[in-house]
């Protein structure tokens, strides 16, 4: 394991009060493509960060907090491999 | 009197604005280079239009942590007048200056046409010399121009009298139909609670000439540079 990094993912949703026009479009091209049961979708994102030693946890989520999500519009989930 | 057009790596509405305010109103304006860590010896920012930063993550979240945004931070918190249009709008909103955010407009179309605004407060630098106009043609260029903000936010922003500009028709009605991108309640343009951060997606830097289709954009900078000298102007 010499030179593994510590990975963590980090994923950025809308909420769910935010009107998401880019799921709705994407749920309408799944239905048309014959996806008949598919209800709602949202786009998030996904962000891989890579660490060579494990990130101060604090820093970790000011950092999400204020830089990878906003929190008027997002929310975040962090999660450890 | 002196302005400071904000240059990000990205922006492309910085020319437009520096005209605007060089040859349209011929007043002192400078470009300031992103990486410059104050504003002294100006008397008001203006952040222009573009892509900061490629729009990468979201459109202002990066250009928010560049260097001169702490200093335009520190002065409009002490009062300057700093007006932000469309990324720069986008770019106040990331910052915290202004409430809400902007996020993908409905149609999820970059939406570039003439819309009419209208005017729902003089109380703030870009509106209290209008000239008796209250509502105005200019154009918008945006993919991200949708206003959001939660009901409680929009609603201290109705009450605190912070909503400055509205879509709306050639007669100053708001409608959907006048609504290009989507925005909660019409909302084309807010300030902050002391009035002096005013943040717009509509262009008046591509307004402020009859060549370019609307003079009504100069009312705007011509508003600001008011604000800044009233004695000179009047």
């Amino acid at each position: 394991m010499v030179g593994a990094l510590m990975k963590v993912q980090v994923v950025v949703m809308p909420k769910q009060s935010v009107l998401d026009p880019q799921g709705v479009a994407v749920r309408n091209a799944l239905k048309d493509l014959g996806l008949g049961t598919i209800d709602s979708v949202r786009v998030g994102k996904f962000l891989e960060l890579e660490f060579k030693t494990p990130p101060d946890e604090a820093k970790l989520e000011e950092v999400c907090r204020d830089l990878l999500s906003n929190p008027v519009i997002e929310d975040y989930t962090i999660r450890r491999s | 009197m002196k302005i400071a057009v904000v240059q990000f790596p990205g922006s492309n509405c910085d020319q437009d604005c520096l005209r605007a305010l060089r040859e349209g109103l011929r007043v002192q304006a400078e470009y300031l280079w992103h990486k410059q860590t104050s504003v002294f010896g100006f008397d008001a920012v203006v952040l222009p239009g573009g892509f900061s930063y490629g729009d990468y993550l979201r459109c202002g979240a990066i250009a928010r942590f560049s260097p001169i945004m702490r200093a335009v931070v520190r002065a409009a918190t002490e009062g300057m007048p700093v007006i932000g249009i469309c990324n720069g709008f986008q770019i106040l909103c990331e910052a915290g200056l202004l409430p809400g955010a902007l996020i993908r407009n409905r149609s999820l179309h970059f939406v570039c046409k003439p819309v009419w605004l209208r005017v729902e407060t003089g109380e703030t630098p870009i509106t209290a010399e209008l000239k008796g106009k209250n509502v105005l043609r200019m154009p918008v260029a945006h993919g991200e121009g949708s206003y959001f903000a939660d009901e409680a936010t929009l609603d201290a922003l109705e009450s605190k009298r912070q909503v400055v500009f509205r879509y709306a028709d050639e007669s100053g009605n708001v409608t959907p139909e006048s609504n290009p991108n989507g925005s909660m309640r019409n909302i084309a343009g807010i300030c902050n609670e002391a009035r002096n951060v005013v943040g717009m997606m509509p262009h008046p830097d591509r307004a402020w000439d009859r060549k370019l289709g609307s003079e009504d954009g100069i009312l705007i900078f011509g508003s600001l540079v008011e604000a800044l000298e009233p004695v000179v102007s009047r």
